[in-house]
């Protein structure tokens, strides 16, 4: 039986078999059934032909070798036993390639991650390109799986037990000239530049001609497959051969990932259960292990959670507004705050000319100095060069007056929120402004429509929220108002995605989507406070449930003011819904100088230099001054995780039911990547489908006994509890 | 790094792959003429290389290692006066280029000019534009003249490798610095035991290019390799350089090079880097930049060199007026990549090419480059490629390979070998084109002066 193979095809050079991997539906190489069948059938020719003595595997994509397994392969699957046989066959195939009598040399340029890298790791040799695009790793754990094709097994004995764990647990991305230093690569090949063809096409060439060399010279013993020693790594050897010290490792590795998942994801203890059981009790119990446990995590909540969110993340960084009539070349950025210089920063180095204004030098340089620390950072990673830092820089131009703003294309003011500040500068922002100039504001409560209020053409008017720090957090959260024209949408989310940005795009209202959700949870804090329970406990129940940062720690790095000034906004636009706790408590903390972090004060005492923190001895007094009588039958630790947790996921759900939300996958990537949403529950609505709105809503009828209408679940969440077929994700 | 071996670095010799091509590459005209009149324009003043000479070509740390480079340019400049017996007074100005400075003689151009006796009252400045520095100081004292500022130009170039400025650290630098300003002992004590070891650690000269990190042999390697050009193309290049320029030494045609009394030393007459092998030895060096699958190596990249050269350049009104005999016209196209085009002339027009031969690999790729219509369309906006130079006219007495290439000085030498071909070879028209590190490049159309 003959058809056409359309993923994977090889050429014979002399001796050598050239095999190429193209999918041609697709901009990355998956390892897709196609693939690996095809791929399959490759190999035995190539095994089967008497004129090859050694095989060179490279894709025809340039930027991609392999992206990893193909996830609606494993989704597909119904039961953990179904996952378990695609592992075992992923593990039989490379194995074979790994026993292979020809040696297999992997030529890499491009992302090599996943099911890709553990095909790599089973060759005999690889090559790759010194390209920014090449990056090896195992990212499975991200997903809440395990590399399942033999990379548990394969990967001690290739970079070391820590080296592995290392890779496997954090799932971070490696750099060619790393993955050299490391053994995960045996050779490096430059990218070219412009020659007679395109630089990537000539590039893939000549990683192949290099590579047909390697696989000759292994043929022909120029080159060893056994790597000479150094005294280090026989030292090395030496401890991990002690059974005693490998405990030791395991011990350790175990502590500290239970220390910062709080046993909240099963994947990363389970890749230490299948490195485990391969060094102890030998290969075949090792790649059983890894094949069982794959199917296991396949099964779990927790990797539904994590591969919701990786195709929400995916979703939102796509402009589903089309291509803005004219793109965004000159940006201005008012205000060199925190902020203003986070958002200059992100956008400097992305081809657009920035222009940072504040009113005062002293502010000016501050914020250029925090622009400046940032691209100098990235040379201390050497993730770019002391020359791209300087000509990055020379794209951004400080200033103190309005000149230069009649060329810009977008301005985004991030001045202080107050409604009358921003009203003066739209009004003298507009008076230098071409007609065609997007005026976005930054703004984290201030409902965009009253400020659009004071702009002569409010369809040019957008909200864009970012998060603080602009550079480190991923999320946009972009507001529209009914009159704010489609072009203007799309132009923001273009510089939005340019920066690096994941957009969820939000209708106007009072806290938009992020911020009214964290608002009732706040104020549930607040009460929780007054009911004497202490900021380290609040911390560690929050942080117990998932959330990265604890409740009383987020309310300090916000800032007090921040959050006493929304809980004001929100209470007087919501009514007392959004009640609980006392805002009298947050205004006493600030007229008291507690403002958080910033002010060195709030509900922890912030010393500079120092990582570990103690509750603010002051703050005592003052909770008891506000002190509830908290009532037992609603105060276990549980309750008041849900307290907190199901006023957070009912006003969700609202903003879903009012339209606030586009759907239910923008509002779970903008609470997990702007408001730290535990990532194992996949954001609120997919917390709702797992966890079941019944049992939510049963719940939040015993708080409403108590505290009234707080805890009044909303219409969609009562439909949905209703009826058990209804849910957010399918 | 060893800075004694003559073959193992070459430090700024051009630049990146991309921008270099834009040098060498772009040379074409758009008016097809075949008929070969001067290139003379009305209003436009003639300007004439009226003799040009070099220092023999040395591999550095030989017979020159115990000079200075204003000594080397000193001899180069009094042998230029010699072979024209040009009056101290009569020069203009003296301009020369280099590109490794002597910190002692940052304008190496007023050291030299005063110890070959010029009069202290001729300016002269000093030019730096890597490998093209020596084009830039003749196409200054080309715009002197055309401005109607002088008459009469020395223009040259020099380059010593024998020695090069080795700093401290600038930790170091920075504690010596303030070591001067101390201003008591317990403040001097302190400062000096403030030195560690990593203090001591010298910074040698940049190897790699500021802005891109890149050494030129990578550079060089990574561009034979976009451009295809093999192992063997690069070998049987240096071979052929360096048979040619035996030949011409042999045939006595290398008339530029002055013979040169070093103190304490014996008098070179010669370039010593002239070196034909065979390509089985050429074969059998191990790459010297990108290891293990490089192709480029010490055989088939120029060599570190020490040398000077010098040329009187002067308005043609001037240079008649006293008494002498041109040999050639310049017309110079600072950096212009249409050197021909605004000529008016075609590749085929041209009887003499010299092309500055940093590395085998990358004056193959240049040839590549000219003779490939994509690289034409897509990247210098062209309909068609340009076309490769006929290899009989090509680099016939030798090139920087085989010869020599003293950063600074190189310029100045093609353009008078430009020169002496014609007159040799009864040529009229000559094409000098050289690249530089930073992506930058020179060409020029040199017309035989009537005989």
């Amino acid at each position: 039986l003959t058809h056409a193979r359309t993923h994977v095809n090889y050429e014979v050079k002399e001796d050598v078999a050239v095999i190429r991997m193209n999918d041609p539906n697709s901009k990355v190489n998956t390892l897709s059934v196609r693939m690996q069948n095809e791929m399959i059938e490759v190999f035995d020719e190539v095994l089967a032909n008497d004129a090859v003595q050694s095989a060179v595997l490279i894709s025809s994509k340039p930027g991609c070798f392999i992206a990893g397994a193909d996830i609606n392969m494993i989704q597909a699957c119904n039961t953990s036993e179904e996952v378990t046989k695609l592992s075992q066959e992923g593990q039989k195939m490379f194995e074979r390639i790994e026993k292979s009598p020809k040696p297999i040399v992997a030529a890499i340029n491009g992302s090599c991650l996943g099911g890709g890298l553990e095909f790599a790791i089973a060759c005999q040799y690889r090559v790759a390109t010194k390209s920014k695009k090449t990056v090896l790793g195992t990212p499975e754990v991200m997903l809440g799986l395990l590399p399942g094709a033999g990379g548990t097994q394969r990967l001690p004995k290739m970079v070391g037990i820590p080296g592995a764990f290392d890779m496997m647990l954090t799932g971070r991305n490696i750099k060619a000239d790393k993955a050299k230093k490391m053994g995960l690569v045996h050779q490096l090949v430059d990218p070219l530049g412009p020659g007679l063809k395109s630089p990537e096409e000539r590039t893939i060439e000549y990683l192949e001609e290099v590579a047909i060399q390697c696989a000759r010279g292994i043929v022909h013993k120029k080159i060893s497959l056994t790597k000479k020693k150094g005294m280090m790594q026989k030292v090395q050897d030496y401890v991990m051969g002690i059974a005693f010290v490998r405990q030791q490792i395991y011990k350790n590795v175990n502590g500290k990932v239970m220390k910062m998942s709080k046993g909240l994801y099963p994947a990363p203890l389970k890749i230490i259960e299948s490195v485990k059981t391969g060094l102890e009790q030998g290969p075949d119990s090792g790649y059983l292990a890894e094949a069982q446990n794959f199917g296991k995590l396949a099964m779990t909540s927790e990797s539904h959670a994590l591969i919701g969110l990786y195709h929400g993340q995916v979703a939102c960084k796509k402009n589903r507004f089309g291509v803005p009539e004219r793109p965004v070349k000159n940006l201005a950025i008012l205000g060199a705050g925190l902020m203003g210089a986070g958002i200059a920063q992100v956008t400097v180095d992305k081809g657009i000319h920035t222009v940072l204004k504040d009113t005062t030098v002293e502010g000016l340089s501050r914020g250029q100095q925090q622009v400046y620390k940032g691209l100098n950072d990235k040379i201390k990673k050497k993730a770019i060069t002391s020359f791209e830092r300087d000509s990055t820089l020379s794209s951004l131009t400080g200033q103190l007056d309005y000149s230069g703003f009649e060329k810009a294309d977008m301005v985004i003011e991030a001045v202080f929120e107050d409604i009358n500040i921003k009203h003066r500068v739209i009004k003298e922002v507009e008076a230098v402004i071409p007609p065609h100039c997007i005026f976005a504001t930054n703004t984290s409560a201030l409902p965009i429509k009253d400020i659009a209020a004071a702009s002569m053409r409010p369809e040019k008017v957008i909200g864009m929220h970012y998060f603080s720090p602009v550079d480190k957090m991923q999320l946009l959260e972009i507001i529209t108002t009914d009159k704010t024209s489609k072009d203007t949408t799309a132009s923001a989310v273009a510089v939005g995605l340019k920066q690096g940005k994941v957009i969820i795009v939000v209708g106007d209202g009072p806290g938009f989507y992020t911020t009214r959700c964290l608002a009732p949870m706040l104020a549930e804090a607040v009460r929780v406070l007054q009911e004497g329970v202490n900021p380290k406990k609040l911390d560690a129940l929050t942080t117990g449930f998932g959330f990265p940062v604890g409740a009383a720690t987020l309310a300090d790095e916000v800032g007090i003011d921040v959050a006493a000034h929304v809980a004001e906004d929100l209470g007087k636009a919501f009514g007392s819904r959004f009640g609980g706790g006392n805002v009298d408590v947050l205004k006493t903390m600030v007229e008291r100088g507690f403002k958080g972090r910033k002010s060195g004060k709030g509900c922890y005492v912030y010393t500079p230099g120092l990582k570990s923190k103690d509750v603010n001895p002051d703050i005592d007094d003052l909770l008891e001054k506000f002190k509830l009588t908290p009532n037992p039958s609603v105060s276990s630790d549980s309750d008041v995780q849900y307290r907190l947790v199901s006023r957070f996921v009912n006003e969700a759900v609202m903003c879903l039911q009012e339209g606030i939300l586009n759907g239910p996958v923008e509002g779970d990537i903008g609470a997990v990547f702007g408001l730290g949403f535990p990532p194992c529950l996949g954001g609120p609505f997919r917390f709702v489908d797992t966890f079941g709105a019944d049992k939510l809503v049963e719940k939040m009828r015993r708080y409403e006994e108590v505290y009234g209408n707080h805890f009044t679940p909303c219409q969609l969440l009562l439909d949905h509890a209703k009826d058990s077929n209804k849910r957010f994700h399918k | 790094m060893k800075w004694g071996q003559p073959l193992s670095l070459t430090l700024i010799v051009f630049s990146t792959a991309t921008r270099s091509l834009s040098t060498s590459v772009q040379l074409h005209a758009q008016v097809q003429t075949k008929s070969k009149k001067t290139l003379a324009k009305p209003g436009v003043k003639n300007i004439v290389l009226v003799e040009g000479v070099r220092t023999p070509f040395l591999l550095s740390g030989t017979t020159y290692a115990d000079l200075m480079p204003h000594d080397l340019a000193r001899a180069a400049l009094q042998g230029l006066l010699h072979k024209t017996s040009l009056p101290k007074d009569a020069v203009d100005y003296i301009i020369y280029g280099t590109v490794i400075q002597e910190v002692k003689t940052s304008n190496v151009a007023r050291e030299a000019s005063l110890g070959a006796g010029f009069s202290d009252k001729i300016p002269s400045h000093t030019v730096t534009m890597a490998c093209i520095s020596s084009n830039v100081a003749m196409t200054t004292g080309v715009g002197l003249i055309t401005a109607g500022q002088c008459d009469t130009i020395v223009a040259g170039g020099v380059e010593f490798m024998s020695d090069v400025p080795i700093r401290h650290s600038r930790k170091m630098r920075k504690t010596m610095l303030a070591l001067n300003r101390a201003k008591t002992l317990g403040q001097r004590l302190s400062l000096i035991g403030s030195i560690r070891m990593a203090h001591l650690t010298p910074e040698l000269p940049a190897v790699a290019e500021f802005s891109t990190a890149e050494t030129m042999g990578h550079s060089a390697d990574r561009l034979a390799a976009a451009f295809g050009v093999t192992r063997l193309e690069q070998d049987e290049f240096a071979l052929r350089s360096h048979t040619l320029a035996k030949q011409a030494q042999d045939a006595g045609l290398l008339s530029d090079v002055i013979s040169f009394k070093v103190p304490g030393r014996d008098t070179v007459a010669k370039d010593n880097g002239i070196r034909p092998s065979s390509m089985e030895q050429l074969a059998k060096l191990k790459p010297a930049f990108i290891k293990p699958h490089g192709t480029v190596t010490a055989a088939n990249s120029s060599f570190l060199t020490d040398g000077a050269s010098a040329v009187l350049i002067m308005s043609e009104e001037k240079a008649l007026a006293m008494g002498y005999k041109p040999k050639a016209y310049l017309r110079p196209a600072y950096g212009t990549p249409k050197v021909l085009a605004r000529a008016g002339l075609t590749m085929d027009d041209i009887d003499v090419f010299e092309f500055h031969e940093a590395f085998a690999g990358q004056i193959m790729a240049n040839l590549k480059a000219l003779d490939s219509d994509w690289f034409a369309q897509t990247y210098m906006g062209r309909k068609a490629k340009v076309g490769a130079p006929a290899m009989e006219k090509f680099n016939l007495w030798g090139g920087s390979l085989s010869l020599g290439h003293p950063f600074g000085a190189t310029g100045c030498r093609l353009v008078t070998t430009v020169a002496h071909r014609l007159l040799k070879e009864g040529g009229q028209y000559g094409l000098v084109a050289a690249c530089a590190a930073g992506g930058q490049g020179h060409a020029m159309v040199i017309e035989a002066y009537p005989q």
